[in-house]
């Protein structure tokens, strides 16, 4: 690096450049607070991050930037207010005093609520009044800062259905008036499982795509991640730790997931050897620091099952009686067929095939995952284990017939030639 | 005996209308609230925000969960309603959950909206606080 030169307006502009992507999700968190509406935040923040291009070359970079873009950005939703008021409407009088009366957000009387703006734009983007689809969709441009477009691609959605779930979002928000703040202790546990709900739904999107080609879609899972540090480093609470631990756990095993071909290779045939151990240690200290907290949920226990796995130096010594415990304490706190699914694999693994095959067929026999080709591909492998050829093919062609997925339906049929 | 009058409409025929004809059917409205208030008729009526911004709440096992946008069930019909006045829909909700029949169905909660006419904002409520009819 050469030695700092005088910052001409290329410098300049890289250097707004970076302050964007550094600051413009805080600056924006605040502005919405502040004018009490997204759209007009994010207008006023734009028209900050131009005026910081005009003035910062002339006057130098401020000392607090984002102090300045908070306020710059203020300063032109007022002015758009009185300009507004030339030609349309009356001038709101009481708005105008109350934007011109907020206090500078370097100022202590603030700043203490500009700490928290972030998480205020989480949880109000993640409101259970909101669609599923549109709490992704919103979470990922309002809080990550991704484009529509960029949002569209990782979806394989068109951008206008992106742009209209963003646009009607944002009217229920201001219509039916979801408040802008963090939830109260009473409603916290629900309100944060929205969230974590959310975060999850984008990791899984990235990294196991629902349909298609591509194995993975990276990009979605990074985001994912930065999304759960992000909350961890705002609210600490166990399970937003358990499942940033978790996410972690399965993103470690990313390079061994596919084989170069892009095939599926199922866990216990991964080369070990190319799991991301610094990333494995770094979650097993974010599981056991959950799990320390006693006030854990299921996602702190879906790592800790993971974390069994990743602690293994080959499938053979997995500690399976370990496993399935674990999945006892998760049916126990989210009861669901698709975790009992999950626990007669490990019962498998830890009595035999025959005693997890009793278990699947049971699950099986109750018609909910009769759908659900894991359920059938599960009872294929068991079957398979034992010796059954033709129940074995029975199971892996239902499997085959329910699963849209291309690596998992190559997998499937590489299975069946097997047998 | 009171009775409750439903608007059913097509709400993108009320969104494709021009701003001249909604003013004037939302003066209509404000003009007939004002008669019949002198007829001794009206008691209560509010105007809607589109059903995009509903929320229905259950209560279940004791707990509230939420889904967005509104009832679309036929099997079960209206069964009563209650006017609230709430901070926000967080605070909606909570008394949404607390009606004793949430238990047993769903309560679609519809935010209420103002009737614009000429620029100016009038509350079709009587009990609303602000203005009111139009004087």
């Amino acid at each position: 690096m050469p030695p700092a030169e005088p910052a001409g307006p290329t410098g300049i502009a890289a250097l707004v450049d970076s302050v964007y992507r550094a600051e413009s999700r805080r600056v924006l968190a605040t502005l919405i607070r502040q004018l009490g509406d997204f759209d007009v935040a994010e207008e006023a923040m734009h028209e900050a991050f131009v005026a910081a291009v005009e003035q910062w070359p002339a006057q130098g970079v401020p000392d607090n930037p984002r102090a300045w873009l908070i306020t710059t950005g203020r300063f032109k939703a007022i002015d758009r207010l009185r300009r507004r008021s030339k030609h349309e409407v009356a001038l709101d009088e009481d708005e105008l005093e109350r934007l011109e009366s907020i206090a500078d957000p370097s100022l202590p009387a603030e700043s203490e609520a500009v700490e928290d703006d972030r998480l205020r734009l989480v949880f109000t983007c993640c409101h259970p009044a909101l669609a599923p689809e549109a709490q992704v969709a919103l979470t990922l441009r309002e809080v990550c800062g991704l484009a529509t477009e960029e949002i569209a691609r990782a979806y394989l959605v068109p951008a206008p259905t992106i742009a209209q779930r963003i646009v009607r979002a944002k009217a229920k928000i201001r219509d039916a008036r979801i408040p802008y703040e963090v939830p109260g202790r009473g409603e916290l546990e629900e309100r944060l499982e929205s969230v974590l709900r959310v975060i999850y739904l984008v990791f899984n999107e990235g990294y196991l795509a629902s349909s298609g080609a591509a194995l993975t879609r990276h990009d979605l899972s990074a985001e994912a991640i930065r999304l759960a540090r992000l909350l961890v480093e705002l609210l600490p609470e166990p399970e937003a730790v358990g499942l940033l631990a978790l996410m972690m756990l399965h993103e470690s095993r990313r390079a061994a997931r596919a084989s170069p071909q892009g095939e599926l290779v199922l866990l216990e045939d991964q080369d070990r050897s190319l799991w991301d151990r610094a990333q494995i240690a770094d979650a097993v200290t974010l599981v056991e620091a959950a799990l320390a907290t006693r006030r854990f949920g299921p996602y702190t226990v879906q790592a800790a099952i993971a974390a069994v796995h990743a602690e293994a130096p080959d499938g053979g010594s997995t500690d399976w009686p370990q496993i399935a415990a674990l999945y006892d304490v998760l049916l126990e706190l989210q009861p669901s067929p698709v975790v009992e699914l999950n626990r007669a694999v490990a019962i498998a693994m830890r009595d035999g095939p025959q005693a997890g095959l009793a278990l699947v067929e049971g699950i099986l026999a109750r018609g909910e995952l009769a759908d659900y080709p894991l359920a059938h591909a599960a009872r294929a492998d068991l079957c398979r284990r034992l010796g059954r050829a033709a129940d074995a093919r029975d199971s892996y062609r239902k499997a085959l017939e329910l699963t849209a997925q291309e690596p998992q339906r190559r997998f499937l049929e590489r299975r069946l030639a097997q047998l | 005996m009171r009775y409750l009058c439903l608007i059913y409409l097509d709400e993108s025929k009320l969104a494709a209308m021009p701003e001249k004809d909604m003013d004037e059917l939302n003066a209509r409205h404000l003009r007939l609230n004002e008669e019949l208030v002198e007829s001794g008729h009206f008691v209560e009526a509010e105007a809607l925000q589109p059903a995009a911004d509903a929320t229905c709440v259950r209560v279940r096992n004791g707990k509230p969960t939420l889904t967005d946008g509104p009832y679309a069930e036929t099997k079960e019909t209206v069964a009563g309603f209650y006017v609230i006045e709430a901070r926000d829909l967080n605070e909606a909700i909570q008394v949404a959950a607390r009606l004793p029949s949430a238990p047993l169905g769903t309560v679609e909660v519809r935010p209420c909206r103002d009737l614009e006419v000429d620029g100016v904002a009038y509350k079709a409520s009587r009990k609303s606080r602000g203005r009111t009819f139009r004087s």
